[in-house]
């Protein structure tokens, strides 16, 4: 089933004809309507007339993170505020959040791109999609329910966590699709054995799994213990939300809904383009947003762009499953941070020294980051009881700083590396 | 004088605790009694030593975390409810012991427990106004 099969298996000629017009008009409205925009086009001596082809967009500035921070809160609007309907920010735990903001025909884009997506998984008015992304700030929630909504399914807001509560309405309401992440997905997997309910009277036919990386190996897993069929959906609040792109059930990349978000793969280290079949850096520009038009904003994230035609009938090109990140930022549980951000509230607790190291590991389907200390004159007691205050204190800490648990283990001096330049402060263990 | 016990972090370590102790015997230091206590990653190791000070030097310049505290060390006799008699003076008088070891000095006629309490004094002279043998430093060192 195809949700829009005119813009999904539209001739990509045509295809192209759209975004070149749709790009023009939208840099004509950030440069307009966006004092950013204006002033870096005019530091690279661009105007959007100079955009003739969609090979033209390389002239244009690249948008990162740290640039829409400087606008926060509603730098970036390209309309009055009174136009903007919806507001979602990201996690904020880098700093400042970002915040993306929608008119009403952005919230009916959102929608539009997410059904898509779910109608990929099989989902039709005749389905109940359990939603297990939060709700909330987080685009997760929200954006699946405005998929849902177009579509005509009944949707289910359950949001995070809640185990019992998922595990009692996929049983008792017969949800046929589910929308998590997928480490949550393999978390009520074992929630189900727990429980012993049998597997064989659940409906779930679908899984909709995304808003952190995972790999084919975890989705054999979920797809074996849950006997449905698991597939990969991927967005960023900045863009949009979820519903940027989304695997069909050919397993073989996610299609890019590129009538309203234009992708460019470029090298994490010059920014030159790379061509269709080459890793790199995941650039996209929003074609069709209102609200907040985003001009090659630079994801971080690693993938590979594919024009091989697909089976299931959609023209739409494909992106590679995420398979890191050009910076150093974790992603744990759906949350990004940085590594400074746990040395700054590492380093807040009274006489912690800076020597330590990140361990990300992922032991029973759920992201855990362990933090190694060394330990100091100053931190250490012959009693078990003050050190483990000590190790309480410091996670504590952590977690209020951050917002996430970690667990702290307490190491010897000097056996941690060493900053000369560029420290390994982060093992990241996950198999991915 | 105060006993003195040298305490040391172990990180739980393949080869660390003798790595220690290879450490105390290139510098010629007895041990007297020791302890560990271990939890999932790490162990404290307690040590009395006749010279605790030198202990604590050559510990600190192989890059381990020391620490010195006072201990109180008392003579029980080596007996049947020998120990039992000195917690329960401890325990009357509202005192808190953190943690202890023993060991049974050469002559075999008495044991020697050291004990972290709460209060080192008020430790001490809970013990020593119930008459129970406390420890100087210069008995428990040349034992």
């Amino acid at each position: 089933m195809i949700w829009n099969k005119e813009a999904e298996s539209m001739r990509i000629g045509e295809r192209e004809t759209l975004q070149i017009e749709r790009l023009k008009a939208i840099l004509r409205r950030a440069y307009k309507n966006v004092p950013y925009y204006k002033n870096r086009f005019d530091e690279l001596k661009v105007k959007p007339a100079d955009i003739k082809s969609l090979k033209d967009i390389k002239k244009l500035p690249f948008t990162t993170k740290t640039d829409l921070r400087e606008g926060y809160p509603f730098g970036f609007f390209a309309v009055p505020r009174k136009e903007i309907v919806e507001v979602h920010t990201s996690s904020g735990t880098t700093g400042k959040p970002t915040v993306s903001g929608y008119t009403r025909k952005d919230i009916d884009i959102w929608g539009e791109v997410v059904a898509r997506a779910l109608t990929m998984c099989g989902a039709t008015k005749n389905d109940i999609i359990q939603n297990g992304y939060g709700y909330g700030l987080f685009t997760g929630g929200l954006g699946v329910h405005y998929g849902a909504q177009r579509i005509g399914a009944t949707i289910v807001p359950v949001s995070a966590g809640q185990t019992k509560r998922h595990l009692d309405i996929m049983q008792d309401f017969g949800s046929t699709i589910l929308t998590c992440t997928p480490s949550y997905a393999l978390y009520l997997t074992e929630a189900v054995a727990e429980a012993g309910i049998n597997i064989k009277k659940l409906k779930l036919k679908a899984g909709c799994f995304g808003a952190e990386m995972w790999t084919d190996r975890m989705r054999d897993e979920i797809e074996k213990r849950f006997h449905l069929l698991a597939l990969n959906i991927y967005g960023l609040t900045e863009i949009i939300g979820p519903g940027v792109a989304q695997e069909c059930d050919q397993k073989n990349g996610l299609h890019i809904f590129e009538d309203h978000f234009y992708p460019e793969v470029v090298s994490p280290e010059t920014l030159d383009p790379l061509p269709d079949g080459e890793k790199g850096e995941l650039v996209l520009t929003t074609l069709t947003r209102d609200g907040m038009p985003m001009i090659r904003f630079r994801t971080r994230d690693i993938t590979t762009l594919r024009r091989e035609p697909c089976k299931c009938g959609r023209t739409l090109v494909r992106m590679d499953r995420i398979t890191g990140r050009s910076d150093d930022m974790l992603k744990i549980r759906g949350v990004l941070i940085f590594p400074s951000q746990i040395e700054k509230a590492l380093l807040e607790v009274k006489g912690v020294e800076p020597h330590y190291q990140i361990i990300v590991t992922r032991p029973q389907h759920l992201d855990e980051i362990e933090v190694q200390v060394e330990t100091s004159k100053k931190l250490f007691s012959d009693e078990v009881k003050h050190l483990e205050e000590v190790k309480k204190k410091i996670e504590k800490h952590i977690e209020n700083s951050i917002g996430l648990r970690v667990k702290v283990t307490l190491v010897e001096p000097k056996t941690l590396p060493r900053s000369e330049g560029k420290a390994k402060r982060v093992i990241d263990k996950r198999q991915l | 004088m105060e006993v003195k016990q040298i305490s040391l972090f172990l990180e739980n370590k393949k080869g660390r605790l003798s790595e220690a102790l290879d450490v105390l015997a290139k510098a010629d230091i007895n041990i007297r009694a020791l302890s560990i206590a271990d939890t999932s990653d790490f162990g404290i190791l307690r040590l009395i030593v006749p010279d605790p000070d030198k202990a604590k030097k050559v510990l600190t310049k192989s890059s381990f975390t020391v620490r010195e505290s006072d201990v109180i060390a008392v003579g029980v006799s080596d007996k049947p409810g020998g120990l039992a008699s000195v917690l329960k003076l401890l325990t009357d008088a509202d005192i808190n012991v953190e943690y202890m070891y023993a060991f049974v000095e050469k002559s075999g006629e008495k044991a020697v427990v050291v004990l972290r309490t709460d209060s080192i004094s008020n430790g001490k002279k809970a013990l020593k106004k119930a008459g129970v043998t406390v420890l100087s430093s210069r008995d428990v060192y040349g034992l």
